[in-house]
């Protein structure tokens, strides 16, 4: 709980109390002397810390982010909004953003998943769209320990019950577990939403005289200048920091949503603008719907609807409380949205206005408790330019890949089958609800998940990724390759692929070591977009993952939304039919360095990264999305972590199906994460089409059978599994590790 | 035949079992407010899921106090088809409508999952579309969908042909494997699994579509009787 007796600004400035809140010496300087022009008071020092967090302003992140290619022909909106926006044609779009809750979910995991849910969802509906799919993309600790268990129980039951409550699909994310995220585990949400073009909202407060509304759940003490604590870093008495956690309930955001929706599509005459109360929340969302609208802005707290009593101007604007909107609707039409609201049970009351010139004032008991420029607040934030260092780790790796020695094939790729990061994830997402909606075509567990766009013919493929480990070896490439294997699953479920979002999980800034990992990467990240064409719309940056000075793997987060343009493209991963033609479409390498194989034998991952190549990858991709729109491709999977054995593998447990395949390749190269390829079963009428498209980039290594029979003859050593055998190791080695 | 799908605050099934009726069955059917007070001119109702009112409390304890239940209550009673899926389930063992009770899943958790189910009665107005034991494929979406009731109620359900759906493989702990019953009289049906979520083959089962027929066929015959 934060102390009640306020300092004066005297009193603040020679304690320097400030800097608990994240502001610096030298921020509260600029503050005093040149944005006021005078010590700024307990409320107004308070205003500025939650606006000029990491969280809200990028401060550090700003340079960085310039350098992402944000254009496109099917940009809508771009990154600057609550979510970002891409045509789909036909008069529709799709709205999607991600974004991180990793400090909040280590310190109350149930709480800090469900709240990440909730806030990303409020994202997408203050932007007019309707919510139709939710991903999670999630790192923990290896799962050994009872602390790292609880946190996974607890963060995934947080997603189900926020989501499966609220009555949008989760279907689908990522699941990594390494050591580095003991302490600071990730917990990153996406979320998905449709809408007509004419429905596009802003979060804007433009006209003087205009209403600001305050609507959704009441303002209590939880979750007091949430967004500098989750600019911080961690330290182990972080215990302490509970009260900096928001509390989440999905019902409330059910109602909140609908009413929202209900004034977007019914009372777009009256409606200026509207946004989520999120990340520092009245503040934040105040000000930036005035300062983008050039407009200024006046409150009124004492009508704020409060949950407490005693609520001080600093704590009222500071609170992160869950489930709050604010609305900006025309002067004498607020009686038409208090009644929406009315009919939901929901609090909506005019708090403000909209004002002539360019001041924020807040008023609290009859006085002016703070008065500072709009802008100031909201785009004034000082932008830091850090100094980067190419860090030690990377200037002393082997030039030489890890060669594995394999004395036996088969037993090696079943302990495979078993680490957690390559098991299946079915008893986590399980627990949520997939389905409602009736949308959903290809549940987790695939490349992507695919949602069909009901009574058309079109079909949306969302996926998240990144491998912190090939950042870990080689930031830049790592970079790209995050982008590559999101792209690369858009494409194998059939689509093409729109946009990113992404949420750049990095560890301290001001290290010149760490910032190196944030900006290289971010210049793969770019690189990569612009070859696929898939611009950033969206994103959030979430730095200081470090525990007691350790950073985690460098590791951006990649949720890409694809388009499938006939349903009739969707494909999945699981083989369809005994005597399917098997092909493995693109080169493989001997590439060990940051393989899952690496870690399970050494323990460690080190070395230079293999090479990629962004433009074999594109081709190889267009070549497969060629393939399925011709109608040639039964099946499609990406080769990823655990190399071909683990993909073939997979591909053979949907539909219980054998293969009998046979490689030149030794059998160690099953092993190799060479990128940019697939493995993709083909029936044998269109075999003749197939191997005349794919020729020379496509190899043909055998057959399905329905025999419970994985076989791969290779240069030495066959791998010889039965197929259920296999399938039983990787269901339920996770499962059985959680326990 | 017309259909009402009831709508409380924190349904999340609501237009999907429209959707389904409409789009798929073509059958005309509506949402109604919770708050309506009569179901005049409608041949069937059915409560959809999700967490009506949060599930505070309970799941479907206070949704059996929203005004449309009086409704309900009167509707059932006159004999007409009453269903309940999921959420709507457990209202209607809450509003006391159906026997028994739903309490959370033995593992404690949500479960998403594809059921196997067996029709054990295919002669109700609900299941008369399905062979008899046929065993049909149906998406559950749950936390609290562990059926319960005491051994008297159990042999009662099974003297009188009740259980219309039990599970193949026991998903959540339900006594007896059921999945879904019916009152004495046969005319209001509860079942945890999803039957809206499977009458689509591009969604992966079109072995709902049974229950829905089933419905139709029943309205059609008592139109023409």
């Amino acid at each position: 709980m934060l102390k009640q007796t306020e300092l004066t600004p005297s009193e603040l400035r020679d304690s320097k109390a400030y800097r608990d809140w994240g502001l610096t010496d030298e921020e509260f300087q600029m503050i005093s002397e040149k944005v006021l022009g005078r010590l700024p008071n307990y409320t107004e020092a308070g205003l500025f810390s939650g606006m000029w967090s990491e969280h809200c302003s990028y401060k550090n992140s700003k340079p960085v982010l310039k350098k992402f290619w944000t254009q496109g022909e099917q940009v809508l909106e771009g990154p600057g909004e609550g979510a970002g926006i891409i045509d789909i044609g036909d008069g529709q779009a799709v709205v999607f953003k991600a974004e991180s809750h990793n400090h909040p979910s280590a310190v109350e995991p149930y709480e800090g998943a469900a709240t990440g849910v909730g806030g990303i969802i409020r994202d997408i509906f203050s932007m007019g769209a309707r919510p139709i799919a939710l991903l999670d993309s999630l790192r923990f600790g290896e799962p050994d320990d009872a602390h790292t268990k609880y946190l996974i129980s607890q963060v995934v039951a947080g997603i189900g019950g926020y989501g499966n409550c609220i009555g949008i699909p989760t279907i689908g994310g990522d699941t990594v577990f390494d050591a580095c995220y003991q302490k600071n585990p990730l917990v990153n949400a996406m979320c998905v939403g449709i809408l007509n073009q004419a429905d596009i909202q802003k979060g804007q407060a433009t006209g003087v005289g205009n209403s600001v509304i305050y609507v959704g759940a009441k303002t209590g003490r939880d979750g007091i200048n949430g967004a500098s604590f989750a600019s911080a870093e961690f330290n182990d008495a972080k215990d302490t920091q509970r009260s900096a956690v928001q509390v989440g309930d999905p019902f409330m955001e059910k109602l909140l949503m609908e009413a929202c929706l209900e004034v977007i599509h019914d009372h777009r005459d009256v409606l200026i603008g509207i946004q989520d109360m999120g990340a520092a929340g009245l503040v934040s969302s105040s000000a930036e719907m005035a300062s983008k609208a050039g407009s200024g802005l006046e409150l009124n707290l004492d009508l704020v609807p409060q949950r407490e009593t005693g609520m001080t101007p600093f704590e009222l604007m500071l609170s992160e409380s869950q489930e709050r909107m604010l609305l900006c609707v025309k002067a004498g039409a607020e009686a038409e949205i208090y009644q929406v609201f009315e009919k939901y049970g929901l609090d909506a009351v005019t708090i403000g206005k909209v004002t002539a010139g360019h001041q924020y004032q807040l008023f609290h008991h009859g006085k002016l408790v703070a008065d500072v420029p709009v802008d100031a607040l909201a785009t004034k934030a000082p932008v830091y330019y850090r100094e980067k260092k190419r860090p030690s780790r990377l200037n002393h790796q082997s030039h030489h890949q890890f060669m594995p020695r394999i004395v036996d094939a088969t037993g090696t790729f079943k302990q495979l089958l078993q680490q957690p990061t390559i098991a299946s994830k079915r008893s986590l997402y399980e627990t949520y609800d997939s389905q409602v909606q009736t949308n959903t075509v290809v549940k987790p567990g695939s490349d992507a998940g695919v949602i069909r766009i009901r009574h058309t013919d079109k079909a949306l493929a969302v996926t998240t990724d990144v491998n912190g480990r090939y950042l870990y070896l080689n930031p830049r490439v790592g970079g790209e390759i995050a982008v590559a294997e999101a792209a690369r699953n858009i494409v194998a479920s059939g689509g093409q692929p729109l946009g990113i979002t992404d949420c750049l999980n990095y560890g301290n800034p001001e290290k010149p070591e760490q910032f190196y990992d944030l900006d290289e990467s971010a210049m793969g990240i770019a690189r990569a977009c612009q070859l696929f064409n898939t611009p950033v719309i969206s994103g959030n940056v979430s730095l200081n993952n470090e525990s007691n000075g350790e950073a985690i793997y460098p590791t951006p987060m990649i949720g890409m939304v694809g388009l499938i343009k006939h349903q009739k493209d969707i494909t999945t991963q699981d083989f369809k039919h005994a005597g399917d033609a098997v092909y493995v479409l693109g080169e493989t390498g001997s590439d060990f360095n940051g393989t899952e194989l690496q870690k399970m034998l050494t323990g460690e991952i080190a070395g230079e990264l293999f090479e990629f190549d962004l433009v074999t990858e594109n081709q190889n991709q267009r070549l497969l999305l060629r393939a399925i729109q011709k109608g040639l491709v039964a099946s499609a999977h990406d080769v990823s972590e655990g190399g071909l054995i683990v993909t073939i593998a997979e591909s053979c447990f949907g539909n219980g199906f054998g293969v009998n395949l046979k490689s030149t390749l030794p059998s160690v190269d099953f092993f190799s994460e060479t990128q940019s390829r697939f493995v993709v079963s083909v029936t044998p009428e269109h075999q003749a089409a197939f191997e005349q498209l794919m020729e020379p980039y496509a190899t043909y290594l055998g057959q399905t059978t329905a025999d419970d029979r994985l076989l791969v003859t290779t240069a030495d050593q066959p791998f010889d599994v039965p197929v259920s055998f296999a399938k039983q190791l990787w269901e339920g080695a996770l499962a059985c590790r959680l326990k | 035949m017309r259909v009402a799908v009831p709508v409380f605050p924190g349904s999340n099934c609501d237009h999907d079992m429209v959707n389904a009726l409409v789009d798929v069955l073509k059958v005309d059917a509506v949402l109604i407010p919770a708050t309506e007070t009569a179901l005049t001119g409608f041949d069937a109702v059915i409560l959809p899921g999700g967490f009506s009112y949060g599930d505070y409390l309970r799941s479907g304890a206070i949704a059996r106090f929203a005004p449309i239940m009086q409704a309900v209550q009167a509707f059932a009673a006159a004999g007409k088809p009453v269903m309940g899926i999921c959420n709507g389930f457990q209202v209607l063992t809450e509003a006391g409508l159906l026997p028994g009770a739903l309490q959370a899943n033995r593992s404690s958790k949500f479960i998403c999952q594809t059921s196997e189910l067996i029709v054990t009665n295919n002669q109700t107005r609900f299941s008369r579309a399905y062979a008899p034991q046929a065993h049909i494929q149906l998406p559950i979406a749950h936390g609290e969908g562990n059926y319960y009731c005491d051994d008297a109620t159990l042999a009662e359900l099974r003297a009188n042909h009740q259980i219309v759906f039990e599970y193949a493989d026991n998903p959540n702990g339900s006594t007896a494997n059921i999945a879904g019953i019916t009152n004495k009289a046969g005319n209001v049906l509860g079942m945890m699994p999803h039957p809206e979520r499977a009458v689509e083959t591009i969604l992966g089962s079109t072995d709902g579509l049974g229950i829905f027929q089933s419905l139709i066929a029943h309205a059609q015959e008592v139109s023409h009787a």
